[in-house]
């Protein structure tokens, strides 16, 4: 079997007494959909912090498409082809949507070029066709700080998508999105991810949105994975339902 | 093109200025050299940077203009080395100084300028001190000038490198590493997970400020034909971020609108009311801070809106 695209091994971060990763192994195959489920605090958002440079862990090794990453900076993870989205939006707020998106295609490529507006190079109109892929179109001329907030957390995430990524890590991808509209949201964006092939990872606190929308499933329960597997094995196996999604009695929908 | 036109009107108001009253040509060109200066400020301020010291920088190539005179009698080449000077120290200062932020970034701009400022005072040998240095009146391409004719050729030079520059950094503000000033000052760590580095964007916009107030500086020892450590002083940098908010951010007009005001209101008030002329220029900046906070700039794009939708 060829190697994991992401290969987390034995990772470990505890900040003062608490562990956040304590022997964290962990691994995403080429293509997959991967979900992380968990108590808060537990290290989930930690873990896609570790991966993507902001934070170093104090041991094991981080593996991505062959290659050891752990400790490497951000600007130097993403060129090799990892972006993520922020549970907390981070949005250039001055800009508008479409600057948004067309400073992370630049920095792609063509960002010094020292003569060529932002929306050259053809990045206005691939700008825009991310902003499509999302339904965000009509948004474009749109400042950033006069979104609304399901409006910037898929913004941040066409952001990430603009990177060209290989990888995509998300934090909480559908939290502060209206409950209507979170399974078109993520439709919308799964099917995005499926046309460029990208790989993606998800944290997510929604049962149901992950129940419907990853292919598998890991359980992030005190620095350690407690259990990994297909959402609808893992999602009805007691532990989980009594350590994680604190009811055992509420039917979860497969 | 509406941008085009309101810079050609103007340009072409500033030399009806300078036909109109003679001694106002000194005036303008020192007020294009401040713009200049300015331009850069404002450049640093779409990063939401303030740096209370650029007054180094116009120091920097007005000093180079005192000390090559002797060497060199062609006014173009003197704001050429200006130029290449201040920025030759704004990349030693620059490499340090954009590792900080913030009032970090602004303290430690004044600190080097203030450095600046007691070297060109205490090293009498080379700088004269206080008395500063006397500068001989040197020849514009090639054209040894007198009286008006120098005075004009100065104004001339300005007023063109004023529109080179504006021109330049309006176009450099609208590339990705221009627009990204405004993701530094947004969204810092967001440009460094897109795989920027943001201290490159704001050294190279801190670079192009070093260049544009050495020649502000270069063309104010031209005109002047003196200078003296007071370039240097804080004072000074103060004046320029004045002239930046008086003038506006939003537009490369701005600086230039700014810093003719700022003069105007100076020589007209510091003639009408000897003693009282800081205070009506501080209340002339409050006025604005409080009525326009996009600056002078802001408010005639306010007006021209207001007319457009009339007419």
């Amino acid at each position: 079997m060829s190697e994991a695209l992401l290969s987390a091994r034995g990772l470990v971060l505890a900040f003062g007494g608490v562990r956040a990763a304590d022997g964290v192994d962990l691994e995403v195959g080429e293509g997959e959909i991967l979900a992380i489920i968990g108590p808060n605090g537990a290290g989930k958002t930690t873990f896609i912090n570790m991966v993507t440079g902001y934070l170093r862990p104090q041991a094991g090794s981080i593996r991505f498409a062959g290659r050891e990453i752990a400790g490497l900076p951000p600007r130097r993870i993403v060129k090799l082809g990892i972006a993520r989205s922020f549970q907390i939006p981070q949005l250039f707020t001055e800009h508008t949507v479409l600057a948004n998106v067309a400073l992370c295609l630049a920095a792609r490529s063509g960002f010094w070029a020292p003569w060529t507006p932002l929306g050259g190079a053809g990045r206005e109109a691939r700008a825009r066709a991310i902003l499509e892929g999302l339904d965000l179109a009509h948004l474009a001329h749109t400042r950033a700080d006069q979104l609304d907030e399901g409006a910037r957390k898929l913004v941040d995430i066409a952001m990430a998508l603009a990177l060209e990524p290989r990888l995509l890590l998300m934090d909480e991808p559908t939290s502060g999105v209206a409950a209507a509209e979170k399974h078109a949201i993520m439709d919308r964006l799964l099917r995005a991810l499926r046309a460029r092939g990208v790989t993606a990872v998800f944290v997510e606190h929604d049962m149901e949105v992950v129940a419907r929308h990853a292919d598998r499933v890991a359980v992030w329960s005190q620095g350690r994975i407690l259990a990994e597997g297909p959402p609808a094995k893992v999602l009805a196996d007691p532990v989980v339902r009594r350590e994680v999604i604190g009811v055992e009695g509420v039917a979860v929908p497969c | 093109m509406a941008n085009r036109l309101l810079v050609a009107a103007a340009a072409a108001l500033l030399l009806l200025l300078a036909t109109a009253q003679p001694w106002l040509r000194f005036v303008l060109t020192i007020a294009l050299s401040t713009g200049l200066a300015v331009l850069g400020i404002m450049m640093l301020l779409r990063a939401g940077q303030v740096s209370f010291g650029h007054a180094l920088y116009v120091a920097a190539g007005a000093y180079t203009v005192a000390f090559l005179r002797p060497h060199s009698g062609e006014a173009l080449l003197l704001v050429l080395a200006g130029a290449i000077v201040a920025t030759g120290i704004g990349l030693l200062v620059g490499l340090f100084v954009t590792r900080y932020r913030d009032i970090f970034f602004g303290m430690l701009n004044l600190a080097f300028s203030m450095v600046a400022w007691s070297l060109l005072e205490k090293l009498y040998a080379l700088t004269r001190g206080t008395d500063g240095i006397r500068v001989a009146r040197p020849e514009v391409a090639g054209l040894a000038l007198e009286g008006p004719a120098y005075e004009w050729a100065l104004l001339l030079l300005a007023l063109a490198l004023a529109l080179t520059s504006g021109g330049l950094v309006a176009r450099y503000l609208r590339t990705p590493a221009g627009e990204a000033l405004g993701a530094v000052k947004t969204r810092e760590t967001r440009l460094e997970f897109a795989g920027i580095s943001a201290r490159r964007v704001l050294l190279q916009a801190y670079l192009a400020s070093a260049a544009l107030a050495g020649v502000g500086g270069a063309i104010a020892a031209l005109a002047t034909l003196h200078v003296t450590p007071l370039l240097a002083y804080w004072t000074h940098s103060g004046e320029l971020v004045f002239v930046a908010i008086l003038g506006g951010t939003g537009h490369v007009l701005g600086p230039f609108l700014g810093a003719v005001v700022f003069e105007l209101v100076r020589v007209y008030a510091a003639a009408s009311f000897p003693d009282a002329w800081q205070m009506i220029l501080g209340l002339v900046l409050l006025g604005i801070i409080l009525a326009a906070t996009r600056g002078l700039v802001g408010l005639v794009d306010d007006l021209l809106a207001r007319f457009g939708r009339r007419a």
